[in-house]
């Protein structure tokens, strides 16, 4: 028997049964839901007659519809949107009838799924993790195979635990060598969308792999992992090391004993064999990592900070010129300079508490350029009662940020937090798709200390003009 | 029950855009609902429609000619981005039957399969074909999908394409997924009694995990 990848022994460990040659039935360890692609599920549910087996490998969390504006004084969190605050009800409705585990709108630790999960110990190696969310493949970071379903799937894991699977391909994603100051795995994704394309990794699950992966701290691979879907990834995996594991350790304290050292000779199992035969494979340099911009209206039109927009030809003429006409630039203007109007730090890509400690290294003891907004949106209420109690928040209220409530916001602007037309936005998001932060605004993603270093400028810079040692490179 | 369904004939509007994400295909302000109705509105608001409402009389979908349209010809990776059903609720409540693309976003695919919007599979070429022969037609294109024989004909072109067999049954016959997925439930729970033995720190997380942290929680406001 040849060897097999960390995907296929992810698979295989948790089929039930195979379908057919394409589609096997998966068992789900941890189903997680938010307000807005789960409704439906449950409505179908409902009307079936039919029950959710297992509510305990299932969680919630109201995350993309909740405002982020700060709390009111009597300490609740209210949604003003009639429809909205529907959805949350409506969650807390169907979790409550099921005995499914809710993060409510109120609860302190309330905050973006893909944040929360892994931040109590939730996600564990070898695990199979699934949500109506796109970037369910954030989990990957931690050894575990985590991606998004569509609502009817939602509906079938909530009443069998399992999802019909079609198996993807494998595809590894070398990265060896050094991440140079003031990058990050923002710059290192972005940077590998832009070179294989937005549909580069469609139909594979990608396993990291490199010197340069092994230096990442587990949540610089949350934001790889994450991203690894703008390249269309079905999957994304880094097999866990011990730095992997003890992110785990340290937030399951049911893992002990005995148990503590099952699990581990189970999680050193993760890995491909030598012998694994990747479908394709791709090697990276890291020291040819940059800070990385994107200047058009998919992840994959982003290239270093000092480059200059490029020319619409050859076969990508008419996806670049619908870009450039969308996002106001020409050919040849250099992206350093270009003035913003907004600067927004959050989202399940970037708005960890490392990610915090980034933008206020930035921006400690300066301010935010005139007539320019600046919102931090933390991931969590765990991340922002961290950042408060290490002073971040204090730095980046001074500098003149905005430091609001957890939740999505305006990653996707489905709560109020959206762009008027016409916007700039310096974000440090994963999609830079046309109207994703509203109609007719224009996003350009970059890393939270990029970000950071446009909100004080005005305008995009480069931070390694800016002397900041890079926290990530310093792990 | 279901009705067989297997030929799908009409118009087909050229869509050529590159990476159509599902938040083009159906925008976040379309997304508050509970349930599935009024997505017909929504689908690809911001081509349709200006800023303040108007509708856009160049868009090839609202044109008079294309009205009934019943196929998109669309570009590469459709339906990338966002996992959003909506976007597949949307096209089909809007009239539209079939995609024709070289791609799709994954999720969406799946997406599709399961709500019976069919999502052919054609070759770059092909699919370039089909629209420079839109281009130069007079009227808008039509085209006849069968899916029983897996054919897309054209005045001028006939393809043939692929789908999982699992697929295609799926989309002629209709399948209670779920219920079959049910089938196999004595089978799920011998697997997760397995499983859960074999790493017993995979069992209840999520209830176990939001259980500890309430308990920590009032523990805090009691202290």
């Amino acid at each position: 028997m040849t060897g097999r990848t960390l995907y296929r022994k992810l698979v295989d460990s948790h089929t039930v049964t195979r379908l057919d040659e394409q589609n096997v039935l998966l068992f789900c360890d941890l189903h997680l839901m938010n307000e807005y692609t789960s409704p439906q599920a449950f409505a179908g549910l409902h009307e079936q007659g039919r029950g959710v087996p297992m509510p305990a490998q299932n969680v919630s969390t109201v995350s993309h519809v909740i405002p982020t504006a700060p709390a009111e004084p009597t300490g609740h969190r209210i949604i003003r949107n009639p429809a909205a605050a529907l959805q949350a009800s409506n969650l807390r409705r169907n979790c409550v009838r099921h005995a499914i585990p809710l993060f409510d709108t109120d609860d302190a630790l309330q905050g973006i799924e893909h944040i929360i999960a892994p931040e109590h110990g939730m996600i564990r190696p070898g695990m199979v993790v699934l949500c109506g969310d796109s970037h369910t493949t954030t989990y990957g970071a931690l050894g575990a195979l985590g991606f998004g379903i569509g609502t009817s799937e939602v509906e079938h894991v909530l009443a069998t635990q399992t999802l019909v699977y079609r198996t993807a391909q494998d595809m590894r994603i070398r990265v060896d060598g050094r991440l140079p100051l003031g990058t990050t795995s923002k710059d290192l994704i972005l940077m590998i969308i832009s070179r294989i394309s937005a549909q580069g990794a469609r139909g594979h699950a990608v396993e990291f792999c490199g010197s340069a992966i092994d230096a990442l701290s587990i949540e610089a691979r949350f934001t790889l992992c994450n991203m690894a879907v703008e390249a269309g990834a079905r999957g994304a995996l880094i097999a866990p090391d011990q730095a992997a594991i003890d992110y785990v350790l340290a937030r399951a304290p049911d893992i002990v004993g005995e148990l503590r050292e099952r699990a581990l000779a189970h999680w050193a199992r993760l890995a491909s064999d030598d012998d694994a035969v990747f479908h394709a494979e791709h090697r990276f340099d890291a020291s040819e990592v940059a800070p990385y911009v994107t200047w058009g209206t998919s992840p994959d039109q982003a290239m270093p900070v000092t480059g200059s927009v490029p020319a619409a030809e050859g076969a990508q003429r008419l996806s670049t010129e619908q870009a450039l006409r969308y996002t106001g630039l020409a050919a040849g203007m250099p992206l350093e300079g270009l003035k913003v109007d907004h600067v927004f730090i959050g989202s399940c890509t970037n708005a960890r508490i490392e990610d915090l400690r980034a933008v206020a290294k930035v921006v400690e003891g300066r301010r935010v350029a005139p007539g320019l907004r600046a919102m931090v949106v933390p991931g969590s209420g765990a991340v922002k009662a961290q950042a408060e109690a290490e002073g971040i928040a204090r730095i980046l209220i001074d500098a003149g940020f905005e430091w609001r409530q957890p939740g999505c916001s305006m990653c996707l602007a489905m709560n109020d937090d959206i762009l008027a037309p016409g916007q700039r936005c310096a974000s440090t998001t994963n999609r830079n798709f046309e109207g994703r932060q509203g109609r007719g605004a224009i996003t350009h993603l970059m890393s939270p200390a990029m970000a950071a270093a446009a909100a004080i400028a005005g305008h995009i810079t480069d931070v390694r003009k800016w002397n900041i040692a890079s926290s990530e490179s310093a792990a | 029950m279901t009705e067989l369904k297997h030929r799908i004939e009409g118009i087909a509007a050229p869509l050529p855009i590159a990476n159509l994400d599902t938040d083009q295909i159906m925008p976040k302000q379309f997304l508050h609902g509970i349930d599935k109705a009024g997505l017909d509105r929504g689908v690809l608001w911001d081509h349709r429609f200006t800023g303040d409402g108007r509708l856009k009389p160049d868009f090839v979908l609202n044109q008079p000619a294309y009205a009934g349209t019943r196929i998109l010809l669309a570009g590469p990776n459709f339906g990338c981005g966002s996992s959003r059903e909506h976007a597949v609720w949307g096209l089909q409540q809007f009239g539209i039957q079939a995609v024709i693309a070289s791609a799709y976003g994954e999720i969406f695919y799946s997406n599709a399969m399961n709500n019976r919007l069919l999502a052919v599979l054609l070759a770059e070429e092909e699919v370039q074909a089909l629209l420079d022969e839109s281009r130069l037609g007079a009227t808008p294109l039509r085209l006849v999908i069968d899916v029983a024989r897996m054919t897309v004909e054209s005045p001028a072109h006939r393809f043939a394409f692929t789908m999982g067999a699992r697929h295609r049954t799926m989309f002629m016959q209709g399948l209670d997924m779920i219920g079959a997925s049910l089938g196999h439930q004595r089978a799920i729970e011998a697997f997760a009694a397995r499983h859960w033995e074999a790493q017993p720190w995979l069992k209840d997380v999520a209830g176990r995990t939001k259980a500890r942290l309430d308990a920590q929680a009032s523990t805090r406001a009691a202290g």
